[in-house]
C-alpha cells in the first residue's frame, strides 16, 4: 500500500504524500499491537506473580540474540537507502539481501523457541498448560499471539523487501526515486520497534 | 499546495547509523544485565524506559523522523497520545480492583 | 470563491462518458477515477442497505404480536445480528465517506483525484470481499451468526454458527474503512489547491478529516479483538475465558474502544454533509465556521475516550464509571456546538425548503432527540435502569439512522444532479421525505416509551402490556418503508431517465463543486483552481 500517489493520467509524484500514507499505515499497525499490549498490561497487573513464574521458561539468551539480530537488520535496511542515494545500487541490493537474511535467522530462532515450548507441552489447550495457574496460561496465550503476529509481520516485511529488491534491479527504485524503498524501510523498522517492547515484556520479567 | 517537491537527498551518513546501532546494542545489553538485578516493582519500569529510549532512537534516526517536517512529528505524537490515553482510561477500571 | 481560472468549455466530456483504458463494465470496476469509484460504492452500498432494511422490516413484523408471528427465535436472533452487521459495517460506516467523500472531497479541495487512486479502488474490492463473506456466513451450513453485532464473549466463542466467517468479514471491512480514512487524510494534507489553506476548506472535508483519524487509530483495535475471538474458537487460547483466567469484561473494553468511536465515524461525515446543506439552502455564510470545524476534531478526540459508557452495568470500577460518565457529558458539548451553529445559520437566512434542506432540518431534529437521550444514558444512575432495554435501541436508531441515514438521503437529493447531470422529481422527493420522517418517528419513538417501562432489547417475545407499543412501532416501519420505496424510485428514475441538466450551480452553492461541469469532467478542473476567498462567501444574495 505504500506505493505511489500517481494519478493514472496525470503523472505527478509526491513522495511526501507516500510517506505520510505509510506513517498512517504504521499507526494502524501500532494500534493493532496496541490492543494486545493493553491486554498484556491488564493481565500482567492482575497476575503479577504468575507472570514472573511463567517468564522463567523463557530463554533470555535467545531473546537477546533475536533482539540483536533484528536491530542489525534495521541497520542494514537503513544503510541500503543511504547506499542507493549515494549511487551504489549493488551495495544497496546487498544490504537489502542481508536484511532479508537476518529476518530469516530471526524466524529460525523463533521456530526453535516455539518448538521447544511445544515439546515441553506449553501450548494453548495442552494438558500440562491447563494444569498450571491461570496467570501462566494467560502468559503463554499472550506469548503465542503476540510473537506469532509479530512473526507474521516479519514474514510480510521480508516479502516486501524482496519486492523492493526486484524494483531496484529493474530500476523502478532509483537514486532519485526511492520512496518505495523508504516506505518498506519504515515498515521494517516498525516491526523492530514492536519487538523492542515484546522482548522485555516476555523475557526480562522473571 | 506544496506542489513541487525538491528531491533533495536527506539521509544520515553510514557512520551515524552505525553509531545508533551500537547504542541500540548497548542498551539491549544494559537491559538484559539490569533484569538480573532485583529492583522489585521498578524492574519492569526500568525495562520499559530503556525500550522507550531505543524506540526513540529508531524513530528519529532509522525512520528519519528527525529529518522530516513538522507534520510527521505531529502525526506520531497524536498516535502515541491516543495509545497512552487508552492505557490510562483502561486502567481507571483495573487499577483499584 | 474565485473561479476565474476555470475555463468553461461546454464540449468537454463528463467522467461518465470518458473513455479510459477499458470500456464497458471494466471501465468502471478497473477505474481509479474517484468519481467512478464513488458510483461503484453507491451501487453496492445501496443494495446492502435495502437488504438491511428488509431484515429490519421482518424483525418489526415478527414483533407485531406476542409469540411467533412469522419466524422462530433462532431465525430472529440471526436476523437482528445480520441486520446490525449489514447496517453498521456495510452501510453507515462506509456510507458517506465512500460515496460522497470519494466523489466530492477532491473536487471541494480543488484536486484531480485522491492521493492514492489505486488504493482507493482496492478499498472497494475489500468492501465487496467483506460483503460477500457476510452473505456466505448466512447461507453456509452451521447457520447464520446469532451473537448480535457486538460479538460478546463468551457467546460468540461458544455458539455453533458460522462466526469465523462473519468475524473475518468484519475484519476485512474494517481494513477497507481504514484505507479510505488514510487516503482522505493524505489527500487533504497534500492535494489542496493553491491558496486553499486549512481554514478555506469547506466543512465537509473537515468532517472527513476528523473521521479519517478515528478510522486510522481505533479500527485496528477491533481488528485484533475480532482476530482474538477467531483464535479462541480455533485454538482455545483462553485470553477471554474466565475458567482459564481470561476476563470477558476486557473483551468489552477492547470492543468498545473501537465501536464507540465508530458511532462518530458514522455521524461526523453526516454532520459535514448537513453543514453544507444548511448553508447552501439558507443562502447564507455558515455561522461559526471555525467552531464547526474544530468541533469535528473535538468529537473525534473525546468520542474516542468514552467507550466505557457502554459498560456501566458490566461491573467496572467506580472510578471508571465516574470517569467515563464525565467524559460522556463532555462529548455532548462539541455536538451541541454544531447544532447551535446550524440553527444560527438559519437565522435570517433566505431558506429554501428544497428536498435536501428538509432532510437537513429533520437531521437536526432527530439528532437532538438522539443526543439528549444519549445524555440520559450517560448518567450513571439512569443508565442502570435503561441498560439493555429498547430505550437504547430507540436512541441509537435516532442517532445513527437519524444522522447517517438522513445525511445520505439529503446528500443524494443535493448532489445527484451534479453526479449524473439529471434532475429528479422534486414533488416525489418531498413526498418521500414526509413518509420517511413521520414513519421514522412512529417507528422509533415508542421504543423509548416501552424501554422506559422495561421492555428488554433483542427479545423475541414480550409481555402483553408492551404489545400496543410494538404495534405502533411496526406500523411506523411500514410508513418508513413506503417513504424509502418512493425515495429509491425517485432516484433510480432520475438517474435513468431524468431530465438532463448541465447547469453548473443549480442550488446557489459557493463551494468548488458548484464551479465545475455538471456532471464533472474526468479531471474535474480544466486548470488548477486558485483559491483566494473564504468558503461560503455568499454575497448576501437574494435568489
Amino acid at each position: 500500500m505504500s506505493s505511489e500517489g500517481n494519478v493514472a493520467v496525470h503523472v505527478h509524484r509526491d513522495d511526501e504524500a507516500s510517506k505520510l500514507g505509510m506513517w498512517l499505515f504504521l499507526f494502524t499497525e501500532l494500534t493493532l499491537f496496541g490492543g494486545l499490549f493493553l491486554m498484556y498490561s491488564v493481565y500482567r497487573y492482575t497476575h503479577q506473580a504468575d507472570f514472573h513464574l511463567a517468564a522463567q521458561n523463557m530463554n533470555t539468551f535467545i531473546g537477546a540474540l533475536n533482539t540483536a539480530i533484528l536491530l542489525t537488520s534495521s541497520l542494514t535496511m537503513a544503510l541500503s537507502i543511504t547506499a542507493l542515494q549515494r549511487g551504489s545500487k549493488k551495495l544497496s541490493l546487498s544490504f537489502q539481501a542481508i536484511t532479508i537474511f537476518f529476518g530469516l535467522i530471526f524466524l529460525v530462532n523463533k521456530y526453535f523457541e516455539w518448538s521447544h515450548e511445544f515439546h515441553i507441552g506449553n501450548f494453548p489447550g495442552s494438558e500440562s498448560l491447563l494444569n498450571k495457574s491461570q496467570g501462566e496460561i494467560l502468559f503463554f496465550g499472550l506469548y503465542y499471539v503476540m510473537t506469532g503476529l509479530h512473526g507474521l509481520h516479519v514474514i510480510i516485511g521480508m516479502a516486501v523487501i524482496a519486492v523492493m529488491m526486484k524494483f531496484t534491479i529493474n530500476n523502478v527504485i532509483t537514486r532519485t526515486n526511492y520512496v518505495k524503498l523508504e516506505a518498506a524501510g519504515l515498515y521494517w523498522h516498525l516491526v523492530d520497534v514492536i519487538w523492542i517492547f515484546l522482548f522485555p515484556l516476555f523475557y526480562l520479567i522473571s | 499546495m506544496e506542489g513541487k517537491d525538491k528531491h533533495t537527498i536527506h539521509n544520515h551518513s553510514y557512520t551515524a547509523y552505525i553509531i545508533v546501532w551500537l547504542a541500540l546494542l548497548t542498551f539491549t545489553a544494559i537491559t538484559v544485565a539490569v533484569a538480573g538485578i532485583n529492583f522489585g516493582n521498578s524492574t519492569i519500569a526500568i525495562a520499559l524506559i530503556i525500550a522507550s529510549i531505543k524506540t526513540y532512537l529508531v524513530l528519529t534516526i532509522f525512520m528519519h523522523l528527525k529529518l522530516e517536517n513538522k507534520t510527521f512529528k505531529i502525526f506520531v505524537i497524536i498516535a502515541i497520545f491516543f495509545l497512552v490515553i487508552s492505557f490510562i482510561l483502561l486502567f481507571s477500571d483495573y487499577s483499584n480492583i | 470563491m474565485t473561479d476565474n481560472s476555470i475555463a468553461i468549455k461546454k464540449e468537454h466530456e463528463s467522467y461518465l462518458e470518458h473513455k479510459g483504458k477499458y470500456s464497458g463494465l471494466f471501465g468502471w470496476i478497473l477505474s481509479t477515477d474517484h468519481k467512478r469509484i464513488a458510483i461503484l460504492y453507491l451501487v453496492v452500498i445501496s443494495a446492502w442497505f435495502l437488504i438491511g432494511v428488509t431484515l429490519g422490516f421482518l424483525i418489526r413484523l415478527e414483533l407485531f404480536t406476542t409469540g411467533e408471528t412469522i419466524i422462530g427465535p433462532q431465525t430472529y436472533n440471526s436476523f437482528f445480528t445480520v441486520h446490525g452487521i449489514i447496517m453498521l459495517f456495510l452501510f453507515v460506516i462506509p456510507g458517506i465517506p465512500a460515496i460522497f467523500g470519494n466523489f466530492f472531497l477532491p473536487i471541494m479541495i480543488g484536486a484531480k483525484d485522491v492521493a492514492f487512486p489505486r488504493l482507493n479502488l482496492f478499498t472497494w474490492y475489500l468492501y465487496v470481499l467483506g460483503s460477500v463473506l457476510v452473505i456466505t456466513s448466512v447461507f453456509l451450513p452451521g447457520g447464520a451468526p446469532d451473537s448480535g453485532w457486538t460479538f460478546y464473549i463468551p457467546y460468540s466463542v461458544r455458539t455453533g454458527t458460522n462466526m469465523i466467517i462473519t468475524l473475518s468479514a468484519a475484519f476485512i471491512l474494517g481494513f477497507s474503512s481504514i484505507l479510505t480514512g488514510l487516503n482522505f487524510i493524505v489527500t487533504i494534507h497534500r492535494m489542496r489547491a493553491p491558496g486553499m489553506g486549512w481554514f478555506k476548506m469547506p466543512l465537509f472535508p473537515w468532517a472527513l478529516y476528523a473521521t479519517g483519524w478515528i478510522q486510522v487509530l481505533v479500527t485496528p483495535i477491533i481488528g485484533i479483538t475480532l482476530l482474538l475471538i477467531i483464535f479462541e474458537r480455533l485454538f482455545g487460547v483462553g485470553l477471554f475465558d474466565p475458567s482459564l483466567g481470561g476476563d470477558p469484561v476486557l473483551y468489552q473494553h477492547l470492543f468498545w474502544i473501537y465501536s464507540h468511536p465508530a458511532v462518530y465515524i458514522m455521524a461526523v461525515p453526516a454532520m459535514g454533509v448537513i453543514s453544507e446543506l444548511i448553508t447552501v439552502y439558507s443562502h447564507k455564510t455558515i455561522f461559526g465556521y471555525k467552531a464547526i470545524a474544530f468541533s469535528s476534531l473535538a468529537i473525534a478526540l473525546f468520542g474516542s475516550l468514552v467507550w466505557g459508557h457502554h459498560m456501566f452495568s458490566s461491573g467496572m470500577s467506580d472510578t471508571a464509571n465516574f470517569v467515563f460518565s464525565l467524559i460522556t457529558f463532555v462529548v455532548a458539548i462539541p455536538s451541541a456546538i454544531k447544532v447551535f451553529n446550524w440553527t444560527a445559520t438559519l437565522y435570517k437566512g433566505s431558506i429554501e425548503l428544497e428536498p435536501p434542506m428538509l432532510f437537513a432540518l429533520a437531521f437536526i431534529f432527530l439528532f437532538t432527540i438522539g443526543g439528549l437521550t444519549g445524555i440520559m444514558q450517560g448518567t450513571l444512575s439512569l443508565d442502570i435502569h435503561l441498560t439493555d432495554t429498547t430505550f437504547i435501541v430507540g436512541h441509537f436508531h435516532y442517532v445513527i439512522f437519524g444522522t447517517a441515514g438522513f445525511g445520505v438521503f439529503g446528500g443524494l437529493y443535493h448532489w445527484i444532479p451534479k453526479m449524473f447531470g439529471r434532475l429528479y422529481n422534486k414533488k416525489m422527493a418531498k413526498v418521500s421525505f414526509w413518509f420517511l420522517f413521520i414513519g421514522f418517528n412512529i417507528l422509533y419513538f415508542p421504543m423509548f416509551v416501552m424501554g422506559w417501562l422495561g421492555m428488554p432489547r433483542r427479545s423475541y417475545d414480550y409481555l402483553p402490556e408492551y404489545q400496543i407499543y410494538h404495534e405502533i412501532s411496526t406500523v411506523g416501519s411500514w410508513i418508513l418503508i413506503i417513504g424509502l420505496v418512493i425515495l429509491v424510485y425517485t432516484i433510480i428514475k432520475a438517474i435513468k431517465s431524468g431530465e438532463r441538466t448541465s447547469e453548473m450551480n443549480y442550488c446557489g452553492g459557493e463551494t468548488l463543486e458548484w464551479y465545475v461541469e455538471t456532471p464533472p469532467t474526468h479531471e474535474n478542473f480544466d486548470e488548477v483552481p486558485v483559491i483566494t476567498g473564504e468558503p461560503y462567501a455568499y454575497k448576501q444574495n437574494e435568489l
